[in-house]
């Protein structure tokens, strides 16, 4: 690949699991950034943390099961994942109850903002 | 300057692929350079042969096509978005068995790598639509 560099992307995903195709759109440009060697953020923030809920049964609606690809995501050097600390408590949730075999960190606004910061490119989906 | 331009929702739907459009034209007019333009998930309806709008209405498909031939944009449908939902063209529509096909002949089909090396190239990447 000419011209280019390692980058580092962000991507937000906002949106809850089922409801659009926005979680699995923001998934597959995790993905595909991570194919190739960038530095990837993946932060879930507002109803994106429901991405991160254990125990969901989607294909009762003819749904992609999105979070099932999250364990794969450190085989592609994405070894964490961030959640907005705010979204999780705005909507009841409690770390204890997001998937367990995801390395997943809880950040503050802060610690969000910095992530943003330090990327070339961000997204938000 | 360099940009990469991403358009990820339907002409009609929203302002944001009109807003898109726009953005191209003022930027290719102020002299910057468009390394790629992306078309992602609803987005992809963009680059239909066969959007049929009112007659008082801008026929945003056609004029995205008249963009990228006048300044020989390299537009890309991401293949997976367009493909699910029935953007095909000769190739894929020979592949899938469909006897008809209607992706825009100035855009072509291929994958999301296409839109991260893009990215990785130009100085500014914006998103219009969610």
């Amino acid at each position: 690949m000419s011209n280019s560099e390692r980058k580092t992307l962000t991507f937000i995903s906002r949106s809850s699991p089922h409801s659009s195709g926005k979680a699995k759109a923001c998934l597959d440009m995790v993905l595909s950034a991570a194919v190739f060697d960038q530095t990837v953020n993946y932060i879930f923030m507002d109803d994106g943390v429901f991405q991160l809920l254990d125990k969901q049964t989607p294909a009762t609606i003819h749904a992609r099961n999105v979070s099932a690809a999250f364990p794969a995501l450190a085989l592609y050097g994405v070894e964490m994942v961030y959640v907005d600390e705010e979204a999780l408590l705005d909507r009841g949730l409690h770390s204890d109850s997001l998937l367990a075999d995801v390395e997943i960190k809880v950040c503050s606004a802060q610690q969000i903002q910095a992530l943003i910061r330090q990327s070339e490119t961000v997204f938000n989906l | 300057m360099k940009f990469t331009i991403v358009v990820h929702s339907a002409p009609y739907s929203s302002q944001a692929a009109t807003s898109a459009w726009q953005f191209c034209n003022a930027l290719l007019d102020s002299g910057h350079e468009i390394y790629r333009l992306f078309f992602y998930q609803d987005g992809v309806h963009n680059t239909t042969q066969l959007c049929v709008p009112p007659q008082d209405e801008i026929n945003l498909p056609l004029e995205w096509q008249k963009l990228i031939k006048r300044h020989d944009i390299d537009a890309i449908s991401c293949v997976s978005s367009a493909l699910k939902r029935g953007i095909l063209d000769g190739t894929e529509a020979d592949r899938h068995e469909k006897n008809c096909h209607n992706l825009a002949d100035a855009t072509s089909l291929s994958g999301l790598g296409q839109l991260i090396e893009a990215c990785l190239v130009a100085d500014r990447v914006i998103n219009f639509g969610d």
